[in-house]
């Protein structure tokens, strides 16, 4: 695995107004890896993820993207390397699959250019590579939770960046959702070497399809590396305050977290 | 950069690439210009085109010199006799082209302003353009008198709408601007703008009151060329930016965060968004008064008729231009020979449509 990185944070702190989430952060995003960031509510995962994104600014440190600050590039040049996929988006009422996905392209279009062959192009091979395609002419707001979410992973992946963050992508879904949303991240990963960050709360799915694991809490990175090394039951005693065995799972000889009564 | 990352996506354009079939779109591509326009968009759009112009014919032959619509085309094309000549071009058509314009410029704006804000009541009223133009015109007309006040009624409603949308939105921002703190300030000013009307109206003579009331209800009554050219003036400029706007609002609508992570610098949209829409409301007010309901209503109608996720800015216009040079035209049959307000009319006829539209609907929401 490359150890290289193309999106780094340094000595962040990241706060909404005057309440400070969090202080000297320092994270290199592995390329053309799975990064999984989980910690208990609260404990500013989603918020390093936006500010990673360029949605929230530092109120200290930088992030930055091929060397340079994030927030001083072009934001519409930033959209061609780096895709961030919010917390349960909404799209408008009335938006088909096809309009959504069709505004992945945004940042490669000019006013004058709105639906270039290379855009249909690159739509119609989102669309299918999500195995959306047939459902393109549906209204997003008429497609069960699952769908909705490769619906705007599609999006993203019509914006064609190489790196993808994703706030809880799974939120909301059921186990058999969570599942495909995760299959596709991992296809993302491995059949298109893009770099994935997600925010995640399940530990043995986020260990399972994470190639490293990023454990934070109160604001800070506890540690980090692969799942192996991260998920112990001292760590999640220590951040979770979770009392648990961790396993093997059966599946994939990742690590499983068994949860005990207290 | 390398922007196709796709495994089987072309690597540049002009390769062979796979075809979407988009059904009810009609791709449009020429050179570098590409879009893909809804069919419905251009089939509404062409039938209101169509009935607008028609009706305006049919508008500036009515009267007490009555003009065939053959007639009026030979005038247009600088035949017909010298009295035709001169009621069409000099007295009615002024009148008409105002309408046209005005309504179209208003429907614009509240296209715009009901997409930004993703609430259906962010029409222009709301936004503080009626309001403040309201408080500039009585007041010119209350406190200039009626002969000092004409001529500065269109630019005292102007610099009234001005001066307040550019306080609401100072007001409505923090840390950027939210629609539904936006709509809630409007309001708020908007009331306090609407007591300083009734206490201009009370304080003023009959006449003047009466005159004022009639600038409220919004008519193209009696305008002339100078009313119209600053109007059609500011259309040729702020047309075609509201449909680049249009471009950012499809992706404004998604929200702040996807918005920003789709590249669209947000700040500086919304406040293109926000000064398009309320130059477009102030230039139609100034020359119409605040028609009612255009801004409101016709976006609405609009989306309805074409589908999709947020009103088409031009489909707007061209209903705008519609609802009001129809509304005018009602609006001297009805009570013929005397006359209304054409803004009396526009709510009269708009509601009951967009009522009758949301009926029988299955949109749950509006904008």
């Amino acid at each position: 695995m490359s150890t290289t990185s193309r999106l780094q944070a340094r000595d962040l702190r990241l706060a909404y107004g005057d309440v400070t989430v969090t202080e000297h952060l320092d994270v290199d995003v592995v390329d053309g890896a799975i990064t999984a960031i989980i910690g208990p509510n609260g404990c500013g995962k989603s918020t390093l993820l936006r500010a990673l994104g360029r949605l929230l600014r530092p109120a200290a440190g930088q992030v930055l993207l091929d060397g340079r600050q994030i927030d001083r590039a072009p934001t519409r040049e930033v959209a061609k390397i780096v895709g961030v996929l919010p917390q349960s988006p909404v799209a408008p009422e009335g938006l088909t699959v096809a309009d959504l996905v069709m505004r992945g392209r945004h940042p490669h279009q000019s006013w004058f250019s709105q639906w270039s062959r290379a855009d249909e192009g690159i739509v119609a091979e989102a669309l299918r590579w999500t195995d959306m395609i047939d459902l393109a002419d549906r209204p997003v707001d008429a497609l069960s939770g699952g769908q909705r979410q490769r619906a705007w992973i599609s999006m993203a992946l019509a914006q064609g960046t190489d790196l993808l963050l994703l706030d809880e992508p799974t939120t909301y879904l059921d186990l058999a959702h969570q599942i495909d949303v995760l299959d596709l991240a991992a296809r993302l990963h491995r059949e298109l070497r893009r770099t994935v960050v997600m925010v995640l709360h399940d530990l043995s799915l986020a260990a399972r399809y994470a190639d490293i694991l990023v454990a934070m809490k109160d604001g800070r990175i506890v540690v980090s590396g692969p799942p192996q090394e991260v998920l112990t039951p001292q760590l999640l005693a220590d951040v979770f305050g979770l009392r648990a065995l961790v396993v093997p799972d059966p599946a994939t000889g990742t690590p499983l977290v068994v949860p005990l009564p207290r | 950069m390398v922007v196709t990352v796709l495994p089987r996506a072309p690597r540049k354009t002009g390769d062979a690439v796979t075809a979407l079939p988009l059904p009810g779109r009609v791709v449009l591509r020429a050179g570098p210009v590409s879009a893909a326009v809804p069919l419905r968009a251009i089939v509404v759009g062409v039938l209101a085109l169509a009935l607008a112009l028609s009706l305006a014919v049919i508008s500036v032959g009515r009267g007490e010199f009555p003009i065939p619509p053959g007639a009026v085309w030979d005038v247009l094309n600088g035949e017909g006799t010298r009295a035709q000549q001169h009621i069409l071009l000099q007295l009615r058509m002024p009148r008409v082209v105002c309408a046209l314009l005005v309504g179209a410029a208003l429907a614009m704006s509240g296209a715009l302003t009901q997409t930004f804000a993703r609430n259906p009541l962010a029409s222009p009223d709301v936004l503080g353009v009626t309001g403040g133009a309201a408080v500039g015109a009585v007041a010119a007309i209350v406190l200039g008198g009626i002969t000092g006040g004409i001529l500065g009624v269109p630019f005292a409603a102007l610099l009234g709408a001005t001066v307040s949308a550019a306080l609401i939105y100072v007001l409505a921002y923090k840390r950027g601007i939210d629609g539904y703190r936006l709509v809630l300030v409007g309001l708020g000013v908007g009331e306090v703008l609407s007591a300083i009307v009734s206490y201009l109206l009370v304080r003023a003579d009959l006449v003047d009151a009466k005159q004022a009331t009639i600038w409220l209800t919004g008519s193209v009554s009696g305008r002339d060329w100078s009313n119209v050219r600053p109007l059609a003036a500011a259309l040729l400029v702020l047309a075609p930016l509201a449909v680049a706007a249009a471009v950012a609002l499809r992706v404004l609508q998604f929200g702040d965060d996807t918005a920003r992570a789709l590249g669209l610098r947000l700040q500086t949209a919304q406040l293109a968004v926000v000064a398009i829409a309320v130059a477009l409301a102030a230039a139609a007010v100034s020359a119409g008064g605040p028609v009612e309901f255009v801004a409101f209503v016709v976006p609405q109608i609009a989306l309805r008729l074409c589908g999709g996720s947020r009103p088409p800015v031009i489909v707007s216009g061209l209903l705008g231009a519609l609802l009001v040079v129809g509304a005018d035209l009602a609006a001297r049959i009805v009570v013929a020979p005397r006359e209304l307000p054409a803004g009396l009319l526009t709510a009269m006829i708009g509601a009951p449509y967009l009522l009758w539209l949301l009926l029988r609907g299955t949109r749950r929401t509006i904008a």
